[in-house]
């Protein structure tokens, strides 16, 4: 009997779990890299608080860019050498419920993270706790757009050599609004105020990348396959 | 079932396919030969659908191909250059996961398919402490398991030894005999009967 679209996306979800607890260094990368930057900064700039909660939105979010950027380059790339995309491909089922379900997978795996740590790093930058409901918040669902976005860009640098430049290319421009809403969302809980309204445009944002990005990244990697 | 018509494709300024066509009925072999470079490897991605030719058609039970993608592909089993096997994972968690997003499988059929293809005693480790023989076992034991009626294999016997060959041959001479049809490009020559092959030369690229 067929497997279901849902089910296939499911062990799809489930292999790339199964792998990543595996072999955690393609995890632990972007993450390490997020921390670095994100606790340096600090040293480099002022002992000034005041100063460092300022410029705090702009080091979390550039940060969990190129966190992001650095992670998107193994979505599919492992898959394309070993011919399990090709699999994917001629396996019947429907490529976009499977790329999607990797896409999601990749933000378990990476960007949850470091939305999660995210604390850790601001509170160096002299963010206080109140705020970081909102820090986690804003860098959480920012980062599952920046994946959605980056499946596309993934897909079509596939077959490309030094992918991982041009995947910087194609994605920085598509990754701005959210950067804009995402680091506007994380200044606003740290003063205090009311960060609903960049929410809501990066849920917009997510919403659209969840309606249209895995359909355009399977239609990238059917490219990017041959 | 399969036809191929007149496939012309062009991989940059090399044109590739010049025009090949064939039929692939059920219970024949349709086997590719030519030097490298001929076009065999191109061939059989054009036909999976991983190459789209400039000129030409696939067309499957009477239809293209490309307009029933998913229906295809559900009937097709590709076994390329590289067996698609995670290296981190064992045998039987890699034909689970793959064999899995096709049709429910059950432990047994898996243990079963290993089995046959001589890959039981390395089942369970994982498949980068593998060599590439006992990769390519494990690999066509996930063809079997595809319950397709379409194989398209690109060097079957590449890394096996002289049993593993016989061991192609066989599996060949088994889908054949349940009605399958098999596209395949091989360097050595399959103990097949005559009549069960369809000899195709692709010609210099």
């Amino acid at each position: 009997m067929k497997t279901t679209p849902l089910v296939a996306a499911r062990l799809v979800a489930m292999r790339d779990l199964r792998l990543a607890f595996r072999k955690p260094s393609q995890i632990i990368q972007p993450l390490m890299f997020f921390m670095i930057v994100a606790t340096l900064f600090p040293l480099t700039l002022t002992p000034e608080m005041s100063r460092l909660r300022d410029a705090a939105p702009g080091v979390l979010w550039i940060g969990a860019l190129l966190s992001s950027l650095l992670a998107l380059e193994f979505l599919f790339r492992d898959d394309a050498v070993d011919g399990t995309l090709e699999q994917f491909a001629l396996s019947g089922q429907s490529l976009t419920w499977m790329l999607f379900a990797k896409t999601c997978t990749h933000w378990l795996l990476t960007g949850l993270p470091l939305a999660l740590s995210a604390p850790i790093a601001a509170a160096a930058l002299g963010v206080s706790a109140e705020a970081m409901p909102g820090v986690v918040a804003s860098l959480a669902l920012g980062s599952f757009a920046m994946s959605l976005v980056g499946a596309i860009g993934a897909g079509l640098t596939l077959g490309a050599r030094r992918g991982g430049v041009l995947l910087s290319l194609l994605t920085l421009p598509l990754a701005v609004p959210i950067l804009i809403f995402g680091a506007r969302a994380t200044q606003l809980a740290i003063t205090g105020d009311d960060i609903a309204p960049p929410m809501y445009f990066l849920g917009a944002i997510a919403v659209l990348g969840v309606t249209l990005a895995p359909l355009a990244s399977a239609a990238a990697v059917r490219i990017g396959l041959e | 079932m399969l036809t191929v018509q007149g496939l012309h494709l062009w991989r940059g300024d090399r044109h590739v396919l010049r025009g090949v066509s064939f039929d692939g009925v059920p219970g024949k072999c349709v086997l590719l030969t030519g030097k490298n470079g001929a076009g065999k490897t191109t061939l059989i991605r054009a036909i999976a659908g991983l190459l789209d030719p400039e000129e030409g058609q696939v067309s499957w039970r009477g239809a293209p191909a490309r307009s029933r993608r998913d229906e295809f592909h559900a009937e097709l089993a590709y076994l390329g250059h590289e067996p698609p096997l995670k290296g981190d994972l064992s045998a039987l968690e890699n034909l689970g996961y793959s064999v899995g997003i096709r049709r429910h499988v059950m432990p047994a059929e898996i243990h079963a398919a290993l089995a046959r293809t001589g890959a039981t005693s390395f089942a369970d480790r994982p498949t980068r402490m593998l060599s590439a023989g006992q990769k390519r076992r494990v690999a066509l034991a996930g063809v079997l398991l595809a319950n397709a009626v379409l194989w398209l294999l690109d060097e079957p016997s590449t890394n096996l030894d002289a049993d593993g060959q016989q061991l192609v041959s066989d599996l060949i001479g088994e889908q054949l005999s349940r009605g399958g049809i098999v596209v395949a490009a091989v360097h050595h020559s399959l103990a097949l009967l005559a009549e069960q092959l369809l000899p195709l030369e692709l010609g210099p690229a």
